[in-house]
């Protein structure tokens, strides 16, 4: 008696024990997602109270920061407008998507509908080793390879925005194409066999059923690729020759947001009016990253819908 | 234009596109292994690098790379496989799960230099550390966590449902569940693509550039104390890794031999690369095998 009590006391002190651990492994992932929430939410408040000192410190208007293209900040009346930065990261990023995004597309298209078997095979990792490769050894190949070619063949020191997008074409294409892949690959074979079934030859099928069906995806593949161009900073700087001009043509040297926050950001004071609007442009990168979350967000709405 | 004709040209198109793709890989790769083996040598391993002087090494950027990457697991494979769970497991569609799965989308598409200037301003600013190993870790960890959560959140929701269902029959509670059954059989999964975003973070440096710093002091490689300046393990030191010393080398270099140095350790970096890319593939599998060999 006394002995099946001891079993009963034991294994009801047992389930307890049980049900602590299960309290305690709620509370771990809880903490986790918390930790996740709370991050995201201090990088946005944190570079956002920072980034707007240089405008409620009234040492440069808003207005100026955004539509002049005058950067002068060590002349005896500095002047802060950010506009050439601002031209620069929006002409490369989409110069970047114009040529990458077809080739993307196509490259995820060839991968599903032309050579399933081999052309997976052999795509697959090729595009995840491009993923792979770091943003810094993509800059210096730029800087020794195509530098030295746009000098010679088109001449001027080669430092411009054409280097800056053949680098950045080259770095998105990887992220393109496998998202563009997923979202072709996602697209019922009833489709296909549909226009078939018309008559209709493989070109005119992916073009005028698999394409248009997976458009709203494909779209945003070309935007992720083009939020990549947006941040990236140093294969960039490395190439465009970060001139505070603002550009005329692919072929001039030219800077992007990245590219000035990268340099200047360690030799200027920290709380000093060049320093502040340097974290500004922190806060217009991070303002259309948001940006770009939200076109991907409204694309994969109606997609579902 | 006939409809078959088109069709003609539009293939040979799209395997032009292929044969693009292809080209790109084989002369970036061609380009770098053949102009950077070349100056990788035992010496260029294991003596720390020149300022001014021709003939510096990357040993304590090399050490760096691979220090910063290991606390940043720590703090990561952690943080990111309980997320998983938690958006696998626990997440109750509504409005905190959107909120969730906003804030990990938010992360992943942060450029890495916002990520940067994030640590900068709370690390090496606001809690007044200077540029420390920790810093850099710590923001490198911002940037790998959403990966991280979507591999595991991935690796546990390839699970058969049979499995776990199994386990509760037998009336096992639910966290024991998870701990018992279901981690040991995402653990392949998760392994692979805690190896992959390795590759990532090793060869990660606009993050670096504001958190860890561009520079390292002498270090004693005998001196093990984890709180003395010179000590490799200190945390709280600057570190230039690989990734960060090319970009400088490259950027700011005066150091007669930049070219040859920024060759050798692009070389070192594409390997490692390629390494931890194969690594993560092969050790996958093996565990794989070794889990399902029992029938």
């Amino acid at each position: 008696m006394e002995a099946a009590q001891s079993t009963a006391k034991t294994r009801l002190l047992k389930k307890q024990r049980r049900l602590g651990s299960e309290f305690r492994g709620r509370l771990l992932v809880m903490t986790a997602a918390i930790i996740i929430i709370i991050s995201t939410l201090s990088i946005t408040a944190f570079l956002t109270a920072k980034g707007i000192q240089t405008f409620i410190n009234g040492d440069v208007g808003l207005s100026e920061f955004l539509t002049s293209s005058q950067w002068n900040p060590t002349a005896e009346n500095p002047q802060y407008g950010a506009l050439p930065f601002i031209v620069g990261s929006l002409s490369v990023t989409l110069l970047s998507a114009l040529i990458a995004g077809p080739l993307g597309i196509a490259g995820a298209i060839f991968m599903i509908e032309i050579a399933p078997s081999w052309g997976r095979k052999v795509l697959q990792p090729v595009i995840e080793l491009l993923v792979g490769i770091p943003s810094v050894v993509y800059g210096f190949i730029a800087l020794t390879v195509v530098v030295p070619f746009i000098r010679n063949t088109v001449g001027g020191t080669g430092y411009s925005m054409l280097a800056g997008v053949i680098v950045l074409s080259v770095m998105i294409l990887p992220t393109i194409t496998s998202i563009a892949t997923d979202a072709i690959k996602s697209q019922p074979d009833e489709l296909r066999d549909g226009a078939y079934a018309l008559g209709a030859t493989r070109w005119q099928m992916i073009r005028k059923v698999v394409v248009p069906a997976a458009k709203p995806a494909l779209f945003t593949a070309i935007i992720l690729g083009m939020a990549r161009a947006f941040g990236e900073a140093l294969a960039v700087q490395m190439v465009i020759g970060n001139v505070r001009d603002m550009p005329g043509g692919v072929l001039d040297p030219s800077a992007t947001l990245t590219s000035i926050i990268t340099l200047n950001m360690g030799h200027t004071t920290y709380g000093s009016v060049e320093n502040n609007t340097l974290w500004s442009m922190g806060l217009v990168l991070l303002a259309i990253s948001f940006l770009f979350i939200l076109i991907i967000r409204y694309l994969s709405a109606r997609r579902n819908a | 234009m006939n409809a078959k004709f088109a069709d003609k040209l539009a293939t040979t198109g799209f395997i032009a596109v292929a044969l693009i793709f292809v080209a790109i890989l084989a002369s970036l790769f061609g380009y770098i292994l053949v102009q950077g083996l070349p100056h990788i040598s035992n010496s260029f391993l294991t003596t720390p690098s020149s300022i001014v002087r021709a003939g510096g090494g990357i040993r304590d950027q090399l050490f760096n790379s691979f220090y910063i990457l290991f606390i940043t697991m720590l703090f990561t494979v952690p943080l990111g496989v309980l997320g998983g769970v938690y958006m696998a497991e626990y997440a109750k569609p509504g409005k905190v799960t959107d909120f969730l799965r906003i804030c990990i989308e938010m992360l992943a598409s942060l450029p890495s230099i916002v990520v940067g200037m994030f640590g900068l301003l709370l690390f090496v600013n606001t809690f007044e550390w200077g540029y420390t190993i920790i810093g850099g870790a710590l923001a490198l960890t911002i940037f790998n966590i959403p990966v991280m959560v979507r591999v595991s959140e991935e690796a546990i929701r390839s699970i058969p449902r049979a499995q776990q269902e199994a386990s509760l029959a037998l009336g096992i509670t639910k966290w024991h569940t998870i701990k018992t059954v279901i981690l040991p059989a995402a653990f392949p999964g998760i392994l692979t693509g805690a190896i992959l975003a390795s590759g990532r973070v090793f060869g990660e440096a606009a993050a670096l550039l504001f958190t860890a710093g561009l520079s390292t002091p002498q270090l004693d490689f005998a001196n093990l104390n984890p709180f003395a300046a010179n000590s490799p393990l200190n945390i709280f030191r600057p570190a230039e890794t690989l990734a960060v010393h090319i970009w400088s080398v490259n950027t700011n270099g005066i150091m007669p031999d930049v070219k040859e140095i920024a060759l050798g350790g692009a070389a070192v970096l594409v390997i490692s690369v390629l390494l931890f890319n194969i690594g993560a593939r092969f050790i996958g599998k093996i565990i794989e095998k070794k889990l399902t060999a029992g029938k």
